[in-house]
């Protein structure tokens, strides 16, 4: 199994290491929810390093990923940053992507570490015939996400780029602890917060100074109940290579005002079921469970888990298309009432 | 971890305490420990007869549901309602306030086959 540079300094502050994408990571170091808390009232901080970033350089950079991903590249500017997808011949969602404009042309892709190699290799076919570099730097990045509303204050103490300038989606180089980073504020939390790009070998340093600075750490487990709650998509969970984005609420990734790989396949597919977000009555709901209406299946939750803020079950589930409620979930073979919730489950920033 | 020195254990982490002619249960630190938060607790309904090893009640932490299982045959006779406003008992006393049932068992000689506080230590020591 792979090690992330942090792995030292996960064992250290107490977290539990589990097998995730190929990687030691900790699932949490003293309790999910408490960690959930900490990053929705003050600041957590999670190691992303397993995640990829792929470089994307050369004259045709951009009528590259013009083609290659589903959300307008064209309208980035330099030091800005965008939510996207990559999509298949057939329309489905080979990953979701972040993309940043680092320079006039040179672009980093950053990917979810399941779909590396997979990513890597539809890239690489989509970039024939174009003036494109593609560089992997997965191997050789850290990656840290200082996530909460008091993230830009911990952030400040370490670093002298003035933080009260970057709007969300902004990326930027600027020192932090005195180590060289690039920073985007992004993430997957629904709070605010910044993503650090960094070196390895100053992973360590940077992790400990915000840590020092009032970070808690926070593991997978917060992560996942944390984008869970924020409304977000899990790549494996609700969106698949069969997945039409177009039925999902992140359509508005998709720009059908532009010409991409996979546009006319999804555009062909009238949907037939859609992706909703569900709240129970009691219990929780896990993936899998069937999601019934009229004494009948009509979908099933493809994420499903505990939200510490509401302190009730709530799920993502596909369901048919139109389907009148009252919904129910069935827990361990009993229906359980189900009300339809918009997204997020809970107010964000 | 601690394992009270008063009480019976199952290999699957409930842990036994006779009082009277009725045996509360619950789960054990070990397990409480493993399952990480728990956020919900479905109790049986009082007066089920439940087989040894029937899956009696449902733990769910943030992570997983767990089943848990009667330690020995007999009848429900009182749920722990506490753990449905506050499942975060089992966390913080899982050998007190967060226990989960009261069983009175069909034989209480059935309690010797379980493992004793020593016996339950060794268990979980080849466990991990």
């Amino acid at each position: 199994m792979k090690r992330t540079p942090l792995y030292e300094a996960h064992l250290r502050h107490g977290g539990r290491m589990v097998a995730f994408a190929g990687y030691a990571l900790p699932l949490q170091y003293t309790s999910i929810v408490e960690e959930h808390l900490a990053v929705r009232r003050g600041a957590g901080v999670f190691d992303v390093s397993h995640m990829g970033e792929f470089l994307v350089r050369g004259e045709e950079a951009l009528a590259f990923l013009q083609w290659a991903t589903a959300n307008d590249a064209s309208k980035l500017r330099v030091g800005r940053a965008q939510y996207s997808m990559l999509l298949n011949a057939q329309g489905g969602v080979v990953d979701d992507i972040y993309l940043y404009r680092l320079e006039e042309a040179a672009y980093l892709l950053v990917v979810n570490a399941a779909n590396i190699a997979k990513d890597w290799a539809h890239l690489q076919g989509l970039a024939q015939g174009f003036r494109v570099e593609l560089e992997d730097l997965s191997e050789g990045t850290a990656l840290l996400a200082l996530q909460g509303p008091k993230a830009a204050e911990i952030l400040q103490g370490l670093t002298e780029a003035d933080l009260s300038k970057k709007r969300k989606n902004d990326v930027f180089a600027a020192q932090v602890a005195g180590r060289p980073a690039r920073l985007a504020r992004t993430g997957y939390t629904g709070e605010d917060g910044f993503e650090l790009f960094l070196a390895p070998e100053d992973a360590e340093a940077v992790f400990e100074a915000l840590l020092a600075a009032g970070a808690v750490p926070a593991g997978l487990g917060a992560r996942d109940t944390l984008r869970l709650e924020a409304g977000f998509p899990l790549y494996g969970h609700e969106l698949t290579e069969a997945t039409n984005p177009l039925c999902t609420p992140w359509a508005w990734v998709v720009k059908r005002e532009k010409a991409f790989f996979g546009k006319e396949a999804a555009l062909a597919q009238a949907c037939q079921e859609e992706v909703v977000g569900l709240v129970l009555e009691v219990g929780l709901p896990r993936e899998g469970y069937p999601v019934l209406s009229g004494g009948r299946p009509v979908g099933r939750v493809t994420s499903g888990g505990y939200s510490p803020l509401l302190g009730k079950g709530i799920a993502l589930a596909w369901v048919e298309r139109g389907a009148q409620g009252p919904f129910f979930v069935e827990v361990r073979g009993k229906p359980v009432g189900a009300s339809l919730s918009p997204l997020p489950f809970v107010p964000l920033k | 971890m601690d394992i009270p020195k008063d009480r019976f254990y199952t290999k699957s982490h409930e842990w036994a305490l006779p009082e009277g002619d009725t045996v509360l249960v619950g789960i054990t630190d070990y397990a409480q420990d493993a399952l990480g938060d728990v956020v919900y607790v479905e109790l049986p309904e009082v007066g089920r007869r439940v087989e040894k090893g029937e899956a009696v009640a449902v733990v769910e932490s943030v992570k997983t549901a767990s089943d848990i299982y009667a330690p020995v045959a007999g009848e429900v006779v009182e749920v722990n309602a506490a753990l449905e406003k506050s499942p975060e008992l089992i966390n913080q006393d899982p050998y007190g306030e967060g226990w989960i049932f009261r069983l009175r068992p069909v034989d209480m000689g059935d309690l010797d086959e379980l493992l004793d506080a020593e016996g339950y230590g060794e268990a979980l020591a080849s466990e991990a």
